[in-house]
C-alpha cells in the first residue's frame, strides 16, 4: 500500500510581520484588497466563529507593516479591527486601528460638484465621529457616513 | 478668530461668538461713518465664476466707499478659465495684482482650496451650495440692529422663525450654525420633505437652544422676533402639483401679521420670488431691503479687518 502524505492547511505563525485580526467577517477581503500587493505573501481566514463579532476574519502578511494610511483605511472600514506586530514571532504590540483627527487622499467625497471632484487636489476629511462613522469633507463641509464611503 | 488681519474669510464655522461680535461692532461703526481713505491704495479682487447682483454690487461698492479701488470679472467667459487655466493658478495670478480676494465659485470647496493657494485674504462669496459667510454676518447684523443688541448683550433669547426651503437652503443653515453660539430658540417651519436637516437641527440642541418644527406658521408668529423667509424652489420637486400646493402654502401675506411683537421683523436673503406678497413690503416689519443694504457696512468691516486698516 502506497502511503500519502496527509493533507493538512498549515496556518502557521509568522516570523516577523503584521497580523490583523478582529475584523468583521463581511469586511475581511474588503481589508485584503485594501493591502493586497503581488509580493506579499498573506494568509487570509474568513468567517470564523467570534463570539463579539459573530463572525470574524484576520489576515497576516510577513515582512510588512502598516503605513498609516494603511490603518486608516482598515479604521475606516473595520473599527473593531487589532493590529499586531510579530517579531521573531512574537507579538510585539498589539493596538486597536483608530482614525487620526484629519484624514487626507485616501476617501473620495461623494459630493459630486465638490472641488476634490473638479479639480487635482487630495480629498481631506475631518473626522467627527468613530462609530458611526461621519466624516466631514474639508472643502465642501459634507458629511458622509459609512454607506456612502468609497476609499480611493 | 480675534485677529482678521490677512485671514481668509472662508465658512461661518471657523468664527467663535466673539469674532462675530467684533465684525457687528465694527460694521455699526462704519454704518455710521465709514472712514473715506480708509482702504486708499488697497485694490480688491473680485472673482465672480457665477452671476451676483447684490454681493458683489456691495462688495465694489463698500471697496469704494473706503478709498479702495477694484479689479476682477462678473463673467468667467472673459476670463483664462475658459482656457482651462485651473483655479489654483487663477489664485496664484491674483495674488500677484490685488491685496484681497472675493470669489464666488459654483464649486462646493472652491473658497477653500482658492484659500490655500493664496497669500492674500480670500472671502468665500458664495461656493455652490455650501457657504457665504458674508451673508450670514449681515444677517446677524440685521438682527442685532432690529432686536436692541439683543445678541452682544445677551440677556434675551432671540426668538427666530425661519421659513421655506430649509433643507436646502444655504442661508438658513449658515444662520442656524451662527446663531447656535447665541440664546437663541429656533422655529423651524416647513413642509415634511424640505425640512432641516438633522445636523443643523443637532448643532442647535447641542449649544443648548430650544428647538421647534412645524409645517403651519401662524400660531407662532405672535411669539417671534425675527421671521426669515427663503425661497421655495421649483427644481427641488419631482412633483409639479406637490410644489405649488407646497409653494401656495408658504407665501407670507400682509393679513398673517396682524397679532405681531413691536420688535418683529421679516428678513430674507433675496432675491424674492413670489414667497413674500409685495403688500407686505409696506408694512413696518419688512426689513429685507434695509437687510441688503446693511451689506456695505458689514462688508466694509470684513474688508479694513482682514486688510489690516483696523485691528
Amino acid at each position: 500500500m502506497n502511503s500519502q502524505p496527509k493533507k493538512e492547511l498549515s496556518v502557521n505563525a509568522i516570523e516577523n510581520g503584521t497580523v490583523i485580526d478582529h475584523i468583521p467577517g463581511e469586511i475581511t477581503l474588503k481589508v485584503v484588497e485594501i493591502l493586497s500587493n503581488p509580493d506579499d505573501v498573506m494568509t487570509i481566514g474568513v468567517n470564523l466563529p467570534s463570539k463579539s463579532l459573530n463572525k470574524k476574519g484576520f489576515v497576516k502578511i510577513s515582512n510588512r507593516f502598516l503605513t498609516k494610511e494603511e490603518t486608516s483605511k482598515i479604521a475606516l472600514i473595520a473599527p473593531t479591527a487589532k493590529v499586531n506586530i510579530v517579531k521573531d514571532y512574537k507579538i510585539t504590540s498589539k493596538s486597536q486601528v483608530f482614525l487620526p483627527d484629519q484624514i487626507k487622499g485616501i476617501v473620495k467625497c461623494n459630493n459630486p460638484i465638490c472641488i476634490t471632484n473638479k479639480e487635482i487636489t487630495p480629498s481631506v476629511f475631518d473626522v467627527l465621529k468613530a462609530l458611526p462613522l461621519k466624516l466631514r469633507c474639508h472643502y465642501c463641509e459634507r458629511t458622509m457616513g459609512s454607506k456612502d464611503l468609497h476609499l480611493l | 478668530m480675534l485677529d482678521f488681519q490677512n485671514k481668509h474669510i472662508v465658512s461661518i464655522r471657523e468664527f467663535t461668538k466673539e469674532g462675530l461680535l467684533k465684525i457687528i461692532s465694527l460694521a455699526e461703526k462704519m454704518a455710521e461713518k465709514p472712514p473715506q481713505d480708509l482702504l486708499k491704495g488697497k485694490i480688491l479682487g473680485t472673482l465672480f465664476f457665477e452671476p451676483s447682483t447684490r454681493t458683489r454690487l456691495s462688495f465694489e461698492s463698500a471697496m469704494s466707499r473706503l478709498g479702495g479701488s477694484v479689479v476682477g470679472f462678473a463673467d468667467p467667459k472673459s476670463t483664462s478659465t475658459q482656457k482651462g487655466e485651473t483655479l489654483d493658478d487663477t489664485i496664484r495670478m491674483i495674488n500677484g495684482y490685488a491685496d484681497a480676494i472675493v470669489m464666488r465659485h459654483p464649486v462646493e470647496g472652491a473658497a477653500r482650496f482658492a484659500s490655500e493657494h493664496s497669500s492674500i485674504p480670500v472671502i468665500n462669496a458664495g461656493d455652490g451650495a455650501n457657504q457665504h459667510p458674508t451673508q450670514t454676518l449681515l444677517d446677524l447684523y440685521s438682527i442685532e440692529k432690529t432686536q436692541e443688541k439683543i445678541l452682544s448683550e445677551g440677556k434675551k433669547t432671540l426668538k427666530i422663525g425661519m421659513i421655506g426651503d430649509l433643507k436646502y437652503g444655504r442661508t438658513v443653515h449658515s444662520l442656524t450654525i451662527a446663531l447656535s453660539m447665541f440664546k437663541c430658540e429656533f422655529y423651524f417651519i416647513a413642509p415634511k420633505i424640505l425640512r432641516m436637516p438633522d445636523d443643523y437641527l443637532h448643532v442647535a440642541t447641542d449649544a443648548g437652544c430650544k428647538i421647534h418644527q412645524m409645517e403651519n406658521i401662524e400660531p407662532v408668529i405672535p411669539e417671534l422676533d425675527i421671521l426669515y423667509s427663503t425661497r421655495i424652489q421649483a427644481e427641488r420637486f419631482f412633483d409639479i402639483n406637490e410644489y405649488n400646493m407646497v409653494k401656495n402654502a408658504y407665501v407670507l401675506k400682509a393679513d398673517l401679521f396682524k397679532n405681531v411683537k413691536n420688535n418683529f421683523k421679516i428678513l430674507h436673503p433675496l432675491p424674492r420670488i413670489e414667497e413674500i406678497d409685495r403688500g407686505v413690503d409696506s408694512l413696518p416689519y419688512a426689513y429685507y431691503f434695509q437687510q441688503a443694504a446693511n451689506g456695505i457696512p458689514v462688508r466694509q468691516a470684513i474688508l479694513a479687518l482682514v486688510l489690516g486698516a483696523i485691528k
